[in-house]
């Protein structure tokens, strides 16, 4: 007989866990589609600054005038006209679980929000739709002036580091997407680490999409001052629909001198969700900056971190793992801008496809003339499982310097027969043994991962297997 | 026939091959509790098709004939569930799983193995099996950090060997096949190698020794020893046949066959 948990788990195996959905209560919701009208609402609604409203308007004539790009995974079935750009769910924050609504604080239960706090987050921000509903952070951190906060909250109560920093990394002209978020954005986290604090235990925002049609765009901006350390780390999810929904964050980071900052996305949207966004960040002299990106969920997922090395002794990490199944296609990868001499990167990718699924990687190391004695390293590994997969790699260097050290390394392998019978000749089912070889393949990831994170990203693996085999 | 009195392990006129190509033709075996068979046989003569066949590899083909295993034709079976019913095969090149630890590769392995074998509630905590794996690492005079290695992964030959072994030790097959463990050790490693198994065997399974040499066959005693040609078993005997090959090789017996078979 089937234990407990072995029935969840075949439970869990034939549909995505996290597809749920509450009925929809929301204060407000505006109409779909955008124009100027939606987006002066969002900005009156938000009661905001003037001049976050021309930003906002500014943004939205981006957007309208740029084209979509013709590079990446297909576009052509997202229809802006049949999104919400903005949902309100409910008309405070709360700063305990008890002033969440109901059905609301239930929904990130389900999603184990509540118990990861109290086990091992040092914050929490939840997101539902277009705002936060729940906003924390541990005394401690708050007493060494840690600001973490929504975004919304930044622009009311520190004007004057948001003003400063706002923008600054992604311009709202920098790609339409960005444009899009600039002009109707939403939530999202507002970090802010002092000079020589240390944030020695996780932050985390969780994003999860409700609503039919919706469009998420939270805004979120990272400050570490010079010797701090943050690791942030984000998870999002949404119920499944037939129908279309936009995920388009921007995130944008500064590691000042000598920081460290480090930025953790498990995503795991459903497979309805178009998922395009834009992170970057700026590390200065001897900042460190690294991106560790999953990506499981979503239809399409494009997103490339970015990391600008502004000053020498600056460091670039990403860390990519993609995973394509059934009608996904993960354009996933990483940019490298080497802006000034003695600056050092990685890009280590993973990616792997199952059925009809694609993962591409696309990534970027430029280096700028002056900027001498670069180092760079790429790395990028596919694994395909079947036969009908497919992956591919579109590594761009553009080198305007010659004293650099550059490495590219690109491998594409199959699961060979013989690892699976070699494993199923030991008592492993094929599922097992396939999800094992998966998990081994992005170890060299997991292992940076936090065990609970770690734990999560392989146990998602194996549920895609699961259902897939036998 | 009551399967109690059945043998452990019978092959009935098994016809198997790859790609259409016929390799094994016509073989018969049968091996009980408490014994020990050597397979010996020239290169190509089947041995290690053999070994892929009984243990299920998806790309060998069954023509014809059985094997049983406690009565049940395990045919049909996947390798998981012929492993899962207490069978083994030691690989001749066991493969590597980058990324994955031996540690959790075997507790997953020998935990499945275990509920099917003797219930559900017979799985091993991790401490449990942390103990056990210690003290089988111990016996095979193997470092504490092969747990933490990955699978095969960068091991030297005798490495893997050994590591086949420890695999056999903790999944506590009823019915073993050894694929040319011997080949590729040196004098020390195969002596280790060999106290192990005959440390792990007992009365209550049996073991197939595949080997090109009669070299292992003086660590590890045979009851039977089988001469492999061409697909079939041509001879079978007591230990004393494996040394008449080490003096005479298998020309004599080629001739032999060629004779008969004409």
């Amino acid at each position: 007989m089937a234990t407990e948990a072995e029935l969840e788990l075949q439970r869990l195996g034939t549909e995505y866990k996290y597809g749920f959905r509450d009925p929809e209560q929301y204060v407000f919701k505006s109409r779909k589609g955008l124009d100027r009208e939606v987006v002066e609402q969002i900005s009156w609604m938000k009661n905001e600054p003037d001049w976050m409203r021309q930003f906002r308007l500014k943004a939205l004539e981006y957007f309208l005038k740029r084209p979509l790009p013709t590079w990446g995974a297909d576009l052509s079935e997202l229809d802006f006209d049949e999104i919400h750009y903005y949902v309100k769910p409910t008309e405070r924050q709360g700063r305990s679980w008890e002033e969440v609504p109901e059905y609301i604080k239930q929904t990130f239960e389900r999603l184990g929000i509540p118990e990861a706090e109290r086990k091992f987050l040092a914050g929490v921000g939840a997101q539902y739709e277009s705002e936060v509903v729940y906003h924390s952070l541990r005394e401690d951190l708050e007493r060494q002036g840690v600001i973490f906060v929504d975004m919304d909250t930044a622009v009311r109560e520190y004007p004057d580091l948001v003003k400063r920093y706002f923008g600054t990394i992604v311009p709202p002209n920098d790609n339409k997407f960005a444009a899009l978020n600039s002009a109707v954005w939403s939530g999202g986290s507002f970090v802010y680490v002092p000079e020589g604090v240390r944030v020695e235990i996780p932050l985390q925002a969780y994003f999860r999409i409700n609503a039919e049609n919706m469009g998420q765009f939270e805004r979120t901006l990272i400050i570490v001052e010079p010797g701090g350390y943050v690791h942030y780390v984000e998870g999002c999810t949404a119920p499944i629909y037939s129908t279309a929904s936009l995920h388009s964050a921007v995130v944008e980071i500064i590691v000042k001198e000598g920081g460290r900052c480090r930025y953790t996305t498990i995503q795991n949207w459903s497979k309805n969700v178009y998922n395009l966004v834009t992170k970057r960040a700026a590390a200065y002299r001897d900042a460190t900056m690294e991106w560790v990106d999953g990506n499981l969920g979503s239809k399409v997922t494009m997103k490339y971190p970015a990391v600008w090395l502004m000053e020498p002794g600056a460091r670039g990490e990403v860390l990519s793992v993609a995973f394509a199944s059934d009608g996904q296609h993960q354009d996933a990868g990483g940019k490298m801008v080497h802006v000034a001499p003695y600056t050092s990167s990685q890009i280590i990718s993973k990616s792997i496809s199952k059925g009809t699924g694609r993962a591409s990687y696309r990534g970027l190391v430029k280096v700028h003339r002056g900027a001498h004695h670069v180092r760079s390293n790429v790395v990028c590994d596919a694994l395909l499982l079947d036969e009908q997969s497919r992956t591919d790699t579109y590594p761009y260097m553009e080198i305007e310097e010659e004293q650099v050290s550059i490495g590219h390394e690109a491998t594409v392998s199959k699961v060979a027969e013989e690892q699976l019978f070699y494993l199923q000749s030991r008592g492993l089912s094929e599922a097992e043994a396939m999800s094992m070889i998966v998990n081994g393949f992005i170890e060299p990831i997991t292992k940076e991962l936090p065990l609970e994170y770690a734990v999560e990203l392989n146990r998602l693996i194996q549920l895609e297997m699961e259902g897939s085999v036998g | 026939m009551t399967l109690e009195a059945a043998p452990l392990f019978t092959i009935e006129n098994l016809h198997a091959g790859i790609e259409g190509k016929e390799i094994l033709r016509g073989l018969d075996l049968v091996i009980d509790r408490g014994e020990i068979h050597a397979l010996m046989g020239p290169n190509g003569s089947g041995k290690s098709t053999l070994a892929y066949v009984i243990a299920g590899h998806p790309n060998y083909e069954v023509y014809e004939g059985r094997i049983l295993y406690k009565g049940e034709n395990i045919l049909e079976m996947t390798p998981d569930e012929r492993a899962k019913l207490g069978l083994f095969l030691a690989f001749q090149y066991p493969t590597a799983i980058p990324g994955v630890t031996m540690a959790n590769f075997l507790r997953l392995a020998v935990n499945s193995v275990r509920k099917a074998r003797y219930g559900e509630d017979k799985a091993l905590s991790p401490r449990e099996f942390r103990r056990l794996m210690r003290e089988k690492l111990a016996m095979l005079r193997m470092d504490e950090s092969f747990a933490t290695r990955y699978l095969n992964e960068g091991f030297s030959g005798g490495e893997k060997k050994r590591a086949e072994i420890l695999q056999m030790a903790l999944l506590e097959p009823e019915f073993a096949i050894l694929d040319e463990t011997d080949s590729g050790l040196d004098i020390d490693a195969l002596r280790t190698v060999a106290d192990g198994v005959n440390a792990l065997f007992n009365p209550n399974m049996a073991m197939l020794i595949i080997t090109h040499y009669q070299r292992v066959l003086s660590y590890i005693k045979p009851h039977f020893v089988h001469v492999m040609l061409d697909g079939k078993i041509v001879a079978s005997g007591g230990p004393e046949l494996a040394e008449e090959l080490e003096v005479k090789g298998y020309d004599w017996l080629k001739a032999e066959f060629a004779e008969t078979a004409s």
